[in-house]
């Protein structure tokens, strides 16, 4: 693997995203404050935390369209938001953002192209896509139809359609059953293995444990950055949700973080 | 240039499920000239007015129809998404302008056509009260475009309708001949583009030729690209 310049420590993985003292400011307040992070190459990492603690927000501003971003951040080696990373980067908002007036394949083919796969080519990334996620047969209805667990993946596959080498999914998951949940995750995993780095918010805490590392935020700041196993160690709770809530309650309670 | 064609193609394909927008596009100022034929029949009304309508309607209509769907756009979270892409706003803002074109054309070539069969003579060339039509469609979509970007709500984008476009209308000449109105609206008018509008399909009624209506159509291009201009430039990669 080609080490990247930005990691001078020829031991620890490249960093795919680096982020050094990041604030973000929304509606005139610090919405990210702080924030110092690596997310290695060819991992899956979770990004976790409560409702309102700009996981959003730090995901907008690592794919670069959040404005009044403070600090260094630095994507696949260039600076995020940089047109050299466009194709490069996938992104899916939290709320399904594909067209409800097109079908699924039209969706999908128009993304594909954005993302520069040719004109030749695209039926075949479509068609993998819409297999990775699993919408066959639903390719030639308008995704204004779907149900909202076949929208949000509609999403999803949007991103995938284009093999960005970086994807940033803002709760993927969300709204799906329990089987549909773990294939996306071995899906996600099996892209991690396949040599992309992806980011991955969410809610649910069982999540976390098929992650590789594991970032926590609370209020705009990083309350820890640590892997599963060592979360579940240095916190002592007999699951990934008791362990979140421990976390969160000893940081509100103003105690060092374990990073 | 490539991903604007694609983005043109998406847009089209978009509103080709779009029924009720095609009917507002094609079939209602169809409606309403054949209202004021009816009403005005036997009279010479409607070869005074009726090109001067064929342009102000689907200015409006495209107006509306545009600033619209563009704010969907916005709204709906497919704009962030694209702006992560590569792409480009030129790339994005030309599609749009494009797709909403090639309908403007279908519509100039119906509402001349159907105005036609209700019995609009016209004394200049037909083909240039077309190409007028287009480019007064073109023009509302692209001042859609722009006044999209103002707009923070579907509601509002409706509301830009009446603060944009009335003040156009009362002084373009359409109300009162320009050239009897007070000083301050005449030079008004002047840095309105329907008032170009208005006057070269006027003056295409009393039987003009191009040489006659090529200023006003180049001043209406003019305003085509400098809507054009603001729709990119009011687009933001980065949002609060
Ligand atoms: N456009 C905006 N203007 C002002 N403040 C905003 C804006 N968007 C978000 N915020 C604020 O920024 C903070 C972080 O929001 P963000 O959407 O990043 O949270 P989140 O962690 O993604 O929450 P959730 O889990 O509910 O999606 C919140 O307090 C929110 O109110
Ligand atoms: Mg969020």
């Amino acid at each position: 693997m080609m080490n990247n310049a930005s990691v001078p420590d020829g031991g620890a993985p490249a960093a795919a995203v680096r982020v050094r003292g990041l604030g973000v400011v929304r509606g005139g307040r610090e919405v990210l404050h702080g924030i110092d992070v690596d997310v290695p190459e060819r991992q899956v990492v979770g990004l976790l935390g409560p409702s309102g603690s700009g996981k959003t927000t730090l995901m907008r501003a690592i794919v670069g369209v959040q404005d009044r971003v403070t600090g260094e951040l630095t994507v696949l080696g260039e600076p995020a938001g940089s047109p050299g990373l466009r194709h490069r980067v996938g992104y899916v908002t939290q709320d399904a953002s594909v067209y409800k007036d097109l079908t699924v394949t039209q969706n999908l083919g128009y993304f594909a192209r954005l993302a520069g796969v040719p004109a030749s080519a695209t039926r075949e990334a479509v068609a993998k896509a819409v297999a990775t996620v699993d919408l066959g047969g639903h390719e030639r209805q308008r995704v204004g139809t779907l149900s909202g667990g076949e929208l949000s993946r509609v999403s999803l596959a949007a991103a995938l359609v284009g093999e960005p080498e970086l994807l940033v999914l803002d709760e993927p998951t969300v709204g799906l059953d329990p089987v549909l949940r773990r294939d996306l995750w071995d899906t996600f995993r099996r892209l991690a293995a396949g040599g992309r780095t992806l980011l991955v918010s969410s809610h649910v805490m069982d999540e976390a444990t098929r992650c590789d590392r594991l970032l926590l935020l609370r209020e705009g700041a990083l309350v820890a950055d640590t892997t599963p196993d060592e979360l579940m160690r240095t916190t002592g709770a007999p699951d990934p949700e008791r362990a979140f809530l421990a976390l969160v309650e000893r940081a509100s309670a103003g105690e060092v973080q374990p990073r | 240039m490539n991903l604007t064609w694609t983005t043109a193609a998406r847009v089209l394909a978009q509103l080709r499920f779009d029924r009720r927008t095609i009917v507002l596009i094609l079939v209602l100022p169809c409606l309403l000239l054949g209202l004021i034929a009816w009403m005005f029949r036997g009279t010479p009304v409607l070869d005074q007015f009726g090109p001067m309508l064929v342009g102000l309607f689907p200015l409006i209509v495209m107006f509306l129809v545009t600033s619209v769907a563009t704010l969907r756009e916005r709204q709906s979270g497919t704009l962030e998404r694209l702006m992560t892409t590569p792409l480009g706003k030129g790339d994005f803002v030309a599609g749009y302008a494009i797709a909403f074109a090639t309908l403007a054309l279908v519509q100039a070539l119906v509402v001349v056509g159907f105005a036609t069969a209700v019995g609009m003579d016209v004394a200049g060339p037909m083909w240039l009260v077309i190409v007028v039509a287009l480019l007064d469609a073109v023009l509302g979509s692209c001042l859609g475009l722009a006044a999209s970007a103002l707009a923070r709500t579907e509601f509002q984008a409706v509301q830009m309708m009446p603060a944009i476009i009335f003040p156009q209308l009362i002084t373009c000449g359409l109300i009162m001949p320009r050239d009897q109105m007070p000083e301050l609206l005449e030079w008004l008018s002047r840095v309105f583009p329907l008032t170009y509008a208005v006057e070269a399909m006027q003056d295409l009624a009393a039987g003009a030729e191009w040489v006659d209506v090529r200023g006003a159509v180049a001043v209406i291009i003019m305003f085509i690209v400098g809507a054009v201009v603001l729709g990119v430039s009011t687009l933001r990669r980065r949002t609060p």
